[in-house]
């Protein structure tokens, strides 16, 4: 196990090296000048260049590169112009609302499409699976945007039963998690009603009926340890999912998360800020990947660390 | 087609059977129209007794026994007949009935045990199941007595593999397993579908030693399903063959290996090396069963049968006889002739015959 994870951290590091890299070069790449979204329109030539000049803009780019790669080594990502302090800690400020946003979506979407899913897989082809299945088309369809639209025109606006932004009150998490979770739902049941229906078919599943194993515990303990590890790999992509997702869920919400501050430092050139966003989420994906992974080990006996 | 009058019961009445079919027919059904596989099966278990079911796949020995524990799979039905267990008619039972009579009433060991076994939790834990479950005992007393239970089917250190995975055991010894598991509970009536198929051969013999003396300790009535005749001959007193889901042959094992009257059965024991003749040919059953969809008129055997005339082809015999041996065939008489004749000295009773493996209960442990 020791080994497995060392690798598998190594290619954490890695890939989040790629990741900086990536984001260096598009950010630099994107047209717009932050000298001129400092200063203004009006802003003379001398003005500018010192500005460039304070930032290393006015340096080559291979030399900007390895300025930037021996700050960020030191956990430095440069500061915010706009809001003046570390990038890094203005992101990670906002990553906890994010996190908790996407963590809840998770806890609805499993809630709800797992036991959803078995539902369905008890009595294929009857009238429950059939709208599982169109629900989740219906909910893959629909963009986030507008589904977070409708959630606060119905229990905002109609029913005033939750507020429609953070500053509503604990409950304020509601509305924009159900927004993200709701598409996801459908597709969740729809995997773990062909996972279990895979498993119902298979041998040993009737030989815990011959044991006179109840028809619950065949299915919430026999088959779901089995469809267990499918499910978790795709809630880890999920999750990570939601992180990216909630970049537009929260504009429509105003959450105070990262995606809102990811948002505005793009529309600002606040390159520092979108580098720290966009780092932060990559670090999180990979974790995640790597939390999976030793799930995965963990719930299949059979792949042992060597052979993984 | 003609129909088979309802046989009377092969083993003489008197005896309480643990577990019985009677006039047992089950279908496949697709919407409205039901192809029907098992027809007319009438079978009695006895405490003590080994009845062997032999046939080719797809004779429907398998469904047959699947009928004894409610577990017939999606779309298969029983269509007529009754499933009697310990006195009782299992038409009425309901799904918590069924559930309650599994296990402690009537237990099965399957064919394939790496299929059977749970690949995701420890064998130990799936032993212990029942006891949890059914018995509500706490996780120490059950983990206890499954040990115990696997120390008693021959698994060597019970204690320290409680916890290992089925992928970590060998063939021979998840058999071993599955046969606790469907001991735990002390049913009356054993199921053994094809029990050994799947193992090594080195391992047969062990696992058909283990259930002999199983079934002889506890008095198990029990159904040996098999297509190899070797293994019956080792261990069942009676055997019914099955052919195109009907019973064409039942008796004593001695009987019906030593004077076949069927066929069917006749081409059996022809088809089986016997190891006295090195370098003699088998001889294969030429053609394959027929489709149940489309079944031959008359008997379902006679296009495949040396013997059929044109009363085969219009007429299906009825299962008959007496003193416990029954054949359904209209050329009996001429079978028998056949097999004593002077050419079939090579095709006797297998050398594994009944008088010696039936009751040798001695463990290789």
């Amino acid at each position: 196990m020791g080994r497995f994870l060392l690798r598998r951290a190594g290619q954490a590091v890695l890939v989040a090296w790629g990741a900086v890299t990536l984001v260096f070069v598009v950010v630099r790449v994107v047209p717009g000048d932050p000298a001129t979204l400092i200063l203004g329109p009006d802003a003379s030539a001398d003005q500018l260049a010192s500005v460039r000049a304070d930032f290393g803009l006015d340096k080559p780019l291979w030399q900007q590169y390895l300025t930037h790669m021996g700050e960020v080594l030191h956990g430095d990502f440069g500061d915010s112009w706009r809001l003046g302090g570390g990038a890094m800690s203005a992101t990670l400020d906002r990553f906890p609302a994010t996190l908790e946003l996407a963590a809840l979506a998770l806890v609805i979407t499993l809630a709800a499409g797992f036991p959803l899913g078995m539902l369905c897989a008890r009595r294929p082809g009857r009238i429950l699976d059939a709208l599982v299945s169109a629900g989740s088309l219906v909910g893959q369809a629909l963009p986030s945007f507008w589904l977070g639209i409708v959630l606060i025109l119905l229990f905002a606006r109609q029913l005033h039963w939750l507020p429609s932004t953070a500053g509503g009150g604990p409950e304020a998490v509601i509305l924009p998690s159900v927004t993200l979770a709701l598409p996801f739902v459908g597709w969740l049941a729809r995997l773990v009603r062909n996972g279990a229906l895979e498993e119902i078919g298979k041998d040993y599943v009737r030989t815990a009926r011959a044991k006179g194993t109840g028809e619950g515990a065949v299915l919430y303990v026999h088959v779901a340890r089995n469809i267990a590890l499918p499910v978790v790999t795709v809630l880890g992509l999920l999750m990570g999912n939601f992180i990216a997702n909630a970049v537009i869920v929260e504009v429509v919400f105003s959450w105070p998360g990262l995606g809102s501050l990811m948002v505005d430092a793009i529309t600002n050139r606040d390159y520092a800020v979108v580098e720290a966003a966009i780092v932060t989420i990559t670090v999180c994906y990979i974790a995640l990947n790597l939390v999976v992974d030793v799930l995965c080990v963990a719930l299949d006996p059979r792949l042992t660390p060597q052979n993984a | 087609m003609t129909m088979s009058a309802v046989h009377p019961a092969p083993t003489p009445p008197g005896e309480d059977a643990a577990a019985e079919l009677r006039d047992v027919h089950i279908g496949f059904r697709s919407g409205r129209h039901v192809t029907p596989v098992v027809r007319g099966v009438t079978l009695r278990l006895l405490p003590g007794r080994v009845l062997a079911l032999v046939g080719e796949s797809g004779s429907g020995k398998s469904l047959t026994s699947l009928a004894l524990i409610g577990l017939l799979p999606p779309g298969a039905e029983i269509t007529s007949g009754s499933v009697v267990l310990g006195g009782d008619d299992t038409a009425g039972f309901t799904a918590r009935q069924w559930r309650e009579a599994r296990g402690s009433r009537v237990a099965m060991v399957f064919q394939d045990p790496m299929a059977a076994l749970n690949p995701g939790f420890a064998v130990g834990r799936q032993i212990a199941e029942p006891f949890r479950r059914r018995l509500g005992a706490s996780r120490r007393d059950a983990r206890e007595r499954a040990v115990a239970l696997m120390r008693e089917v021959g698994i060597a250190d019970a204690e320290t593999r409680y916890g290992d995975h089925p992928h970590e055991f060998s063939g021979g010894m998840r058999q071993r397993a599955v046969i606790a598991m469907a001991l735990a509970l002390g049913p009356s009536v054993l199921l053994a579908d094809e029990p050994t198929t799947a193992l090594d051969v080195t391992v047969q013999a062990q696992i058909l030693r283990l259930l002999a003396r199983r079934q002889q300790e506890a008095g198990l009535a029990t159904l040996l399903v098999s297509h190899d005749l070797g293994v019956v001959a080792r261990m069942a007193h009676e055997v019914a063959v099955m052919y195109a889901g009907r019973i064409v042959e039942q008796g004593p094992l001695d009987a019906v290996y030593t004077r076949p009257a069927h066929p069917y059965t006749l081409g059996l024991l022809r088809a089986m090396p016997d190891g006295k003749e090195e370098g003699g040919r088998l001889t294969p059953i030429a053609g394959l069963p027929p489709d149940p969809r489309r079944p031959p008129g008359g008997c379902a055997f006679h296009p495949r049968c040396p013997f059929a005339t044109d009363v085969c082809r219009t007429e299906d015999p009825p299962l008959a006889g007496s003193g416990g041996r029954s054949v359904a065939c209209h050329h009996a008489d001429e079978v028998r002739a056949a097999h004593s004749g002077p050419d079939s000295a090579a095709h006797g009773a297998p050398q594994s015959g009944p008088h010696s493996a039936a009751h040798s209960t001695e463990e290789d442990r």
